[in-house]
């Protein structure tokens, strides 16, 4: 069946800018989120990239009247009932998703479909608390959502070929671009790049060279636009530290285990960027000893 | 400041042509001394008057500066540094140079040794003499991984490098780009620091092992 109204549930960045692609791209929207304040905060954001993008031409002004009014919020579950396709970005928790999705399924009507953005948690565990266990897919956008047109799509061992389809046709017509992976942990992207970033916190660790210059040598020896000590800081340490605890947990893989620089460094309140000091110091979000 | 150098071309260097900036900014200057080519290392050897250089940089292979220079109690370093420029398999080689020190490489040396590759156009970054330096330390196990998980249908060869290109903005797909480049110079260095760490990230995976099987036959 076709997909016409999207509910996100969960108002986080990752929330705010998947709202943004389906308010976009034509399709009503209605964000879901518990805190009210989490939803004004998602609206004001979204209204100033929408006019970041009339700026740079890449949206039209009166596109923006009706992205704004195709975006409703919402402090309730229940208004959550007229969604075709319920993606939800809440926190990366099995229980939580569990809880929410349980709630979601007694909303919702026996043909929506649910979409789990986890960037590590299986689909197929996710969908077991879901209680429509052959109509929940994975579907992982990337950061920030409203400009990466990447989404890692996932079928869990219950999906139906139906529901997959009719979430990968809805991905196409969000303007993304869906590519299919097994639900395996970490998907394609988190797979590859938690295990590489803590190969390069080892790397300092042991003295192999400076951040700055392991950085420099992968962005000009590989064409990388940002090196892994420099994504680091900007995706935080307090992160990675929990992608590691999800990796490491479902995969037992030495190179997933955290390493122990990144809890002393949260320890020191070293997290990155949003703290002022990671890897690298940062003065008025300028970056020292790049 | 700019330093003069003379060049110690010995045999054919991987990465540096003979025009290139590093090779013509050479000159009769005894300043410091470049030591370029596969012989780099025992044309090092030959070389007497070593310490009246302000610098002398020797181009390495896969091996640690130290099986030239020699090592004890974690003292050993002076003038001399090695240096590589990156080039993967049989693609273009990079931009980068890993300058290798040792724990006592004086200070001077180092910054003398920048100014020669900066001058010609380099980057550089400095790291201590590990077996695999940085790019290679980090690389060899992610391109691995991607290989094995081909095998294991993850996701299409396809699916794998939009992926990590979209995703994380890198320039090529593992899978593309080790096709590109020579698979069975992965396994090459791959094996050798397989050897050196004795680590299972960097066993080359199969597919690798496959392409070298076959170069041999």
């Amino acid at each position: 069946m076709e997909i016409k109204t999207i509910g996100i549930a969960g108002c986080g960045t990752m929330g705010a800018g998947i709202a943004i692609v389906a308010a976009r791209a034509g399709f009503r929207t209605i964000v879901y989120d518990a805190r009210p304040e989490a939803l004004d905060k998602a609206r004001t954001q979204t209204q100033g990239f929408l006019a970041k993008s009339v700026a740079k031409g890449k949206l039209m002004i009166e596109q923006v009247d009706t992205i704004m009014s195709g975006l409703i919020s919402t402090t309730k579950t229940d208004d959550l009932a007229q969604c075709d396709l319920v993606i939800e970005a809440v926190f990366e928790a099995l229980k939580v998703k569990h809880e929410l999705l349980g709630v979601l399924d007694k909303v919702c009507p026996a043909h929506t479909i649910f979409a789990s953005n986890t960037s590590t948690l299986s689909i197929t565990e996710i969908a077991a608390g879901s209680g429509r266990d052959d109509r929940v897919v994975g579907m992982h956008f990337c950061l920030p959502a409203q400009l990466m047109k990447l989404v890692e799509m996932s079928p869990g061992i219950k999906t139906s070929d139906a529901a997959f389809q009719n979430a990968w046709a809805c991905c196409l017509a969000l303007g993304q671009k869906p590519v299919k992976t097994k639900d395996n942990p970490g998907f394609i992207l988190n797979y590859f790049l938690v295990p590489f970033n803590n190969d390069a916190i080892r790397l300092v660790e042991a003295g192999v060279a400076e951040p700055a210059d392991i950085d420099r040598a992968i962005k000009a020896g590989l064409g990388y636009p940002m090196g892994p000590l420099e994504l680091l800081d900007l995706v935080g340490l307090d992160t990675q530290l929990l992608l590691c605890e999800a990796l490491y947990g479902m995969t037992n893989e030495p190179r997933n285990a955290c390493p122990p620089l990144v809890k002393r460094m949260i320890a020191a309140g070293h997290l990155g960027r949003k703290t002022g000091r990671g890897f690298y110091t940062y003065k008025n979000n300028a970056m020292v000893g790049g | 400041m700019k330093i003069g150098y003379s060049i110690f071309q010995t045999g054919i260097s991987r990465t540096f042509l003979k025009d290139h900036p590093l090779i013509v900014n050479g000159s009769s200057s005894t300043a410091a001394l470049v030591i370029v080519g596969a012989g780099a290392g025992a044309a090092f050897q030959s070389i007497r008057d070593r310490a009246a250089r302000i610098v002398v940089l020797v181009e390495l292979g896969m091996e640690c500066l130290g099986t030239l220079t020699g090592e004890s109690r974690g003292l050993e370093g002076s003038n001399v540094l090695g240096f590589a420029r990156f080039r993967l398999g049989d693609g273009e080689p990079s931009n980068l140079v890993e300058l290798v020190r040792q724990p006592q490489t004086s200070q001077t040396a180092i910054e003398a040794s920048k100014e020669i590759f900066t001058a010609a156009g380099l980057q550089v970054a400095l790291c201590n003499d590990f077996a695999g330096r940085i790019i290679d330390r980090l690389v060899r196990p992610y391109y691995n991984a991607a290989l094995r998980r081909l095998d294991e249908g993850l996701a299409s060869a396809d699916d794998l490098d939009t992926t990590l290109k979209l995703g994380l903005g890198y320039p090529e797909g593992p899978i593309a780009l080790l096709e590109r480049t020579g698979l069975q110079h992965h396994f090459d260095v791959s094996q050798a620091l397989f050897e050196a760490y004795g680590e299972p990230a960097y066993s080359p995976a199969r597919r690798a092992r496959v392409t070298k099987q076959r170069q041999g036959k």
